[in-house]
This record gives C-alpha cells, sequence and structure tokens, in this order.
C-alpha cells in the first residue's frame, strides 16, 4: 500500500501535465463537436445533436480535404518505406564514403521546413522571369511546361506527394540503417553456408529480422501522413482551399482561424472524424503486424 | 569426404587503417582429415583455429594456398556450393522461424538435381531431428528452447542437407558443464551414426581429447601437432603442445643435461642416456611421480588434497616455472601433512625434455635411476 502511494507520487507531475494538456482538450473537443453554434467568446451554444458531423461530411471542401490526405498518405507512406529499405540496404553494402553518404540522406531531416518549401518553389514554381528548375529539365527533353503550383491538381499532388516523400525519408532511412546493422552477420553466414541466394536471404532472413522497426516506420508514417498540414502550407500558401490541395487537419486549422474561421464546433467535429479515421488505420496496422511480427 | 589444406594462409589487414601491420591468422597450413573421421582443432584462443574452420567452410576467402575436398579444389567457390554444413558458435538460428522452419531452410535452398518435394523435405527434417533428439520441439521458437535443445537444432540443420563435411565452431562451450558433458557424447554418437568428415574448433583440451578421432593443436595460426589425443598426450612436439594438454597441466622445471643425466635444482632426477650436455627445460606430468621417501626430486609442500581416488600433493621449487607444482598420486599413499619436504621419483614415460630455447621436444629415451623403478 505504501509503496502504491509512492508509486502515484512520483507520477504526479506526468499525470497532471497529461491530464491538463492532453486528456482535458481531448475531452473538450469531444464535447464541443456535440454542441451546435459553440462561441467561444460567449461560452454559449444553440443546441445538441449530430449537426456538426453532418455539416462537415457535407461540406465539399472537407471532402476535398479528405481525398487529399488520403492520396498523401496512400502515396507516400509506401513510396518513402519502400525508398528508405532501398536506401539503407545501399548504404549497408557500401564500405567507402559510407558516413558522407548518410550525412546526405540524413539533411533534410534538419532543415526547417518553411527553407525546404522555398527551395521546391525554385525547384517547380512558375515565374515571369523562368519556368522553375524541373520544367527546364522537362523542356531539355522536349516535354512541355507544367505548372506545379499553381496549375492542374495531378502536377499540385506530385508535388505535395514528392515534397513528403522527400521530408520523412531521413528519418525512415536512419531507422532502417540502424536496424540493419543490428543483423548478426552470423545469420547472412550461417544462410550462405545453407545455400541461400541472395533473394531469399533478404526475403527470408533480413526483412523479418527488421520487420519490427518495419512496422513502426509504417504506423508512424501514416499517422505522420494523416497529420499533413504544414508541408502543403509550405508549397502553396495558407489559403489551401483555393488550390485545392487542403488537409484534414489544415481545414480545422481553417475552421478555427482561417479567414472563414470561427468555428470551433466544426473543427471539433473534423478533428473527431481525423482521429476517428487514424485510430482504424492505426488498429488495422497493429493486427496486420501482429501477425507478421513474430519476436 | 578427405579434406586436404595445402599450405593454406590468411592475412588480415589492420583494423587501424592508417597501420601497415596485418595479422596472419593461418600460417602455411597443411593438413590431411581423413574421410568420416571426427577432428578436434585445438588452440588458445586467438590462435585462428575459428578462421580454419570459416576458410574450410568458405566465408573467408584464403590468401593463399589450396583447399581440397576430396579430388575437387574449392578454394575459390563460395559457401553456398561447397556443401558444407556448419555450426556457429552461437548457433545462429533463425529467431523468427520454428525449429522445423530452421531445419528445412537449407533443403529449400536446393536447385536443379536436388531439389526435393515438400513431403520429401518433411520426412527429412523430421528424420534429422529424430537424429538429435528435438524431434517433439518443431513447432517452437529458437527462443523458447534451452541451450542444449538449440545446439541440437543447429546441428540437425546442418545434418539435413546431407553436407559432405561438417564444421562445429566451439560448439560446447555455450553450455553448462553437465549439459557439455552429455553433449559432447551425444556429438560422437551422431558422428559415428552419420560418417560425416567432421571437424570441431575448442580451446578445451579435454573436450578435443574425450571425443576426437584426432587432435590438431595449434598456435598462432601454426599447426604444432597433429595425431591421435593419446599419441599428441604422451608424445608432445614441443612445450606449447606439452603445456596446452593436460589438466592439471605439466609441471615445467628449468633443469640441465650433464652427465647424461637430468638435473633440477642440483638433484639428479633421471638419466638421460646419449644427450650432451645443455641446458633444457623439464615437464613431468602430475602423473608422473611416485612418492618415496628417498625419491630423487625434493619439492617443498604446501598442501596435500585428497579427492576420493586420487591425492594431489601442492609443492613448490625454485626452479619450477609456475608458482605450484602439482602431483597427482593414488590416494592410498599416506602423506605426512605436516611435513616440510615430499620426495619423488619420477617416471620416464612422464618426462620430456625440451630445448630451453626453443621449446621444441629433445628427442631421448630417459632411464630411470635406479634398477627397481
Amino acid at each position: 500500500m505504501k509503496n502504491d502511494r509512492k508509486a502515484w507520487l512520483y507520477l504526479l507531475p506526468a499525470i497532471l501535465f497529461l491530464g491538463f494538456f492532453m486528456v482535458y482538450p481531448l475531452v473538450d473537443v469531444l464535447i464541443y463537436s456535440f454542441e451546435e453554434g459553440y462561441n467561444s467568446a460567449s461560452q454559449t451554444y444553440a443546441g445538441i445533436g449530430l449537426y456538426n458531423y453532418s455539416y462537415v461530411l457535407h461540406d465539399p471542401y472537407f471532402l476535398q480535404a479528405v481525398k487529399n490526405t488520403f492520396i498523401l498518405v496512400i502515396i507516400t507512406v509506401p513510396v518513402s518505406t519502400g525508398l528508405a529499405l532501398l536506401i539503407s540496404l545501399g548504404l549497408n553494402s557500401i564500405k567507402k564514403l559510407k558516413e558522407l553518404y548518410q550525412t546526405i540522406f540524413f539533411l533534410p531531416y534538419v532543415t526547417n521546413t518553411l527553407a525546404v518549401g522555398l527551395v521546391f518553389m525554385i525547384l517547380f514554381k512558375k515565374t515571369a522571369y523562368t519556368d522553375g528548375m524541373v520544367n527546364l529539365l522537362i523542356n531539355l527533353f522536349g516535354g512541355q511546361s507544367v505548372d506545379f503550383i499553381e496549375g492542374p491538381y495531378w502536377a499540385k499532388m506530385f508535388v505535395l506527394c514528392f515534397y513528403t516523400v522527400w521530408v520523412v525519408l531521413p528519418f525512415k532511412v536512419l531507422i532502417l540503417t540502424s536496424a540493419l546493422a543490428s543483423v548478426k552477420q552470423d545469420y547472412y553466414n550461417a544462410a550462405k553456408v545453407d545455400g541461400a541466394s541472395s533473394f531469399r536471404i533478404f526475403t527470408r532472413i533480413t526483412l523479418p529480422m527488421i520487420s519490427p522497426m518495419l512496422f513502426y516506420l509504417i504506423i508512424t508514417g501514416f499517422i505522420g501522413a494523416f497529420k499533413a498540414y504544414s508541408d502543403a502550407v509550405a508549397l502553396f500558401g495558407t489559403n489551401l482551399n483555393a488550390a485545392e490541395m487542403n488537409t484534414i487537419v489544415g481545414y480545422v486549422y481553417d475552421m478555427l482561424y482561417g479567414d472563414s474561421g470561427g468555428y470551433p464546433s466544426y473543427a471539433s467535429a473534423a478533428a473527431l472524424i481525423l482521429f476517428a479515421i487514424v485510430l482504424s488505420i492505426t488498429v488495422i496496422n497493429l493486427t496486420i503486424s501482429r501477425r507478421n511480427v513474430h519476436y | 569426404m578427405e579434406v586436404r589444406l595445402d599450405a593454406l594462409t590468411k592475412i588480415f589487414p589492420s583494423r587501424n587503417r592508417k597501420s601497415k601491420d596485418t595479422v596472419t591468422a593461418v600460417n602455411n597450413f597443411t593438413l590431411t582429415i581423413p574421410d568420416g573421421k571426427l577432428v578436434g582443432l585445438l588452440g588458445p584462443s586467438g590462435c585462428g583455429k575459428s578462421t580454419l574452420l570459416n576458410l574450410i567452410c568458405g566465408i573467408e576467402k584464403a590468401t593463399s594456398g589450396r583447399i581440397l575436398f576430396g579430388d575437387e579444389d574449392v578454394t575459390d567457390l563460395p559457401p553456398e556450393v561447397r556443401g558444407v554444413g556448419m555450426v556457429f558458435q552461437n548457433y545462429a538460428l533463425y529467431p523468427h522461424m520454428t525449429v522445423l522452419q530452421n531445419i528445412l531452410f537449407p533443403m529449400q535452398n536446393f536447385k536443379g538435381e536436388k531439389k526435393l518435394t515438400k513431403e520429401q523435405m518433411l520426412e527429412k527434417a523430421h528424420e534429422a531431428a529424430r537424429l538429435v533428439q528435438i524431434d517433439e520441439y518443431m513447432e517452437r521458437k529458437p527462443s523458447e528452447l534451452s541451450g542444449g535443445q538449440q545446439q541440437r537444432v543447429a546441428i540437425a540443420r546442418a545434418l539435413v542437407k546431407m553436407p559432405r563435411i561438417l564444421l562445429l565452431d566451439e560448439p560446447l562451450s555455450n553450455l553448462d558443464a553437465r549439459l557439455r558433458l552429455q553433449t559432447r557424447e551425444e556429438l560422437r554418437r551422431i558422428q559415428r551414426e552419420t560418417g560425416i568428415t567432421t571437424v570441431f574448433v575448442t580451446h578445451d583440451q579435454e573436450e578435443a581429447m574425450s571425443i576426437s578421432d584426432m587432435i590438431v593443436v595449434m598456435k598462432d595460426g601454426i599447426l604444432n601437432q597433429l595425431g591421435r589425443p593419446q599419441e599428441v598426450y604422451d608424445e608432445p612436439v614441443n612445450l606449447f603442445v606439452a603445456k596446452f594438454l593436460g589438466t592439471p597441466p605439466i609441471n615445467v622445471f628449468r633443469a640441465k643435461i650433464k652427465g647424461e643425466s637430468l638435473i633440477i635444482g642440483g638433484e639428479k632426477v633421471l638419466r638421460f642416456p646419449g644427450v650432451k650436455d645443455r641446458g633444457v627445460m623439464a615437464g613431468i606430468r602430475p602423473e608422473g611421480f611416485i612418492l618415496r621417501d628417498d625419491g630423487a626430486l625434493t619439492l617443498s609442500l604446501s598442501a596435500v588434497e585428497v579427492m576420493g581416488r586420487d591425492t594431489s600433493i601442492v609443492s613448490t621449487h625454485p626452479e619450477c616455472e609456475a608458482a605450484n607444482i602439482r602431483s597427482i598420486i593414488s590416494s592410498e599413499n599416506e602423506v605426512d601433512e605436516g611435513a616440510k619436504e615430499v620426495r619423488f621419483d619420477l617416471k620416464p614415460n612422464k618426462t620430456f625434455i625440451f630445448d630451453a630455447q626453443t621449446g621444441e621436444r629433445i628427442a631421448a629415451a630417459p632411464a630411470p635411476l635406479r634398477e627397481d623403478a
């Protein structure tokens, strides 16, 4: 008993902190989402019900944001994880200049999002003076210039996905290189003596051995991509609805503070819908990974 | 399959990039391992025995020299086509696979003519598992097995593909003492039953002596002696081999030959007819002492340990290399523990003399001092 009380005492700071900044806001958001027309200044609301959810789910901007977010998630998570795996395998098998390449691949991780956004503008944006570096390349191979920042939807989505992959890659490369390095050489030697081809060594030994880390990256990758917002702002500015490039988090933000803002009830409902999506995806992910990660 | 190593050499570059020093792990090693024998590779830590094993299985590439399996030169072949089975020191069982999957793995790699059907593989896997007596644990993961069981799984995995040669790297070092005794008998039985030429590495001379048909003693990458265990024990070619084999270890004295007799600390202890006057190192096995009141060699008594069948006498002598001299005699002998001195005669076949500089054995047949001994 005495030990129990002591344990709670030690936990108190963390519990207070989490309570104030995590649990209380969460509960509050849940309440707001059911209160119609809640006004934070006067602390009043018009009624209680599912109206906010109905409104949000019928809002074309929200549906656009959901579509954008899902495309972003479905493209960037597999692409970035796959690419990171390839790069890590490469890094793991070279000897010379390994540190140099590791540093280069890690650079985007320590670079400011907005600064990177600017660089991407230079790469992709059409101005009065230049079509942007990428367009120059396209022209070089005889293609037509594309406006990646203010042009067609697919072009903008391509830039957003490209950017997201590039930003999340370093962390994944870092995790996977260390995961690969931690696979003992003995297993590879044993497999080689047992006559396994390098492809079989990869699928039967390497992949299963790093699968815990791989699944960790996929799960956090999903969660991170669903929460995407700042990347879109960095590329397309703050008026994301007009650019058709809004994300769910962007929609929540706009509902609170944007030009069309001042609707905490709608924002709360949208936030809870996002929460439900992320939760179900994560549960699915964990179920699959339990079945495939064995030790 | 007979294995022949011909002037095999492996030189590792230095770990420190700036230094030009290299490490010669295996040095001009020539050895023939007869078909179907169990050979123990014995040497102290860092003597290159694991490297030699890795060279035979192909994980390491030889710097020079040839490796032949029968008439086939395998020196430049990669490990996967050499057809060797290897048991690693830490077993290297794949942790994410069950015992059955681990044993199946080598067979699933077969290509072409050797390819087996699923049923054949399962049958062979169970056969191998029965041989090493782990067939009850086929569905377990390696982490759910004890060290001894893991070791047997590793042997089954190495055997299941019918290797031409079975290699074991310190197979017993991760087991506790009781299990080690049991497993080494097991190893001997499995090797006899399969008849596969087997090479195992150990630094434990007792292990090597007890189960090998042949032992190879190596030091600093150089082959020192090769032969049947008892032969090597009875006729060591140099001081290193003499010291390395036997527990308790051989007792080494700084001595000299004068007038065809071995002199230790001024006492004439054995006759060595035909050996010229010179300084030597004398090695006396612990069982080479005969307790006698008028014995030739006088030692200062430190302790007497009676251990059932044997009595171990611990004593000192100024000319002895080690701090203590251990002699083992039958416990029927009465030793006065309070005495200051103890006197022994030496058994000629348990006493060896070595060159004081090179440590090479001086070939000579010693004779006892008196006729009645």
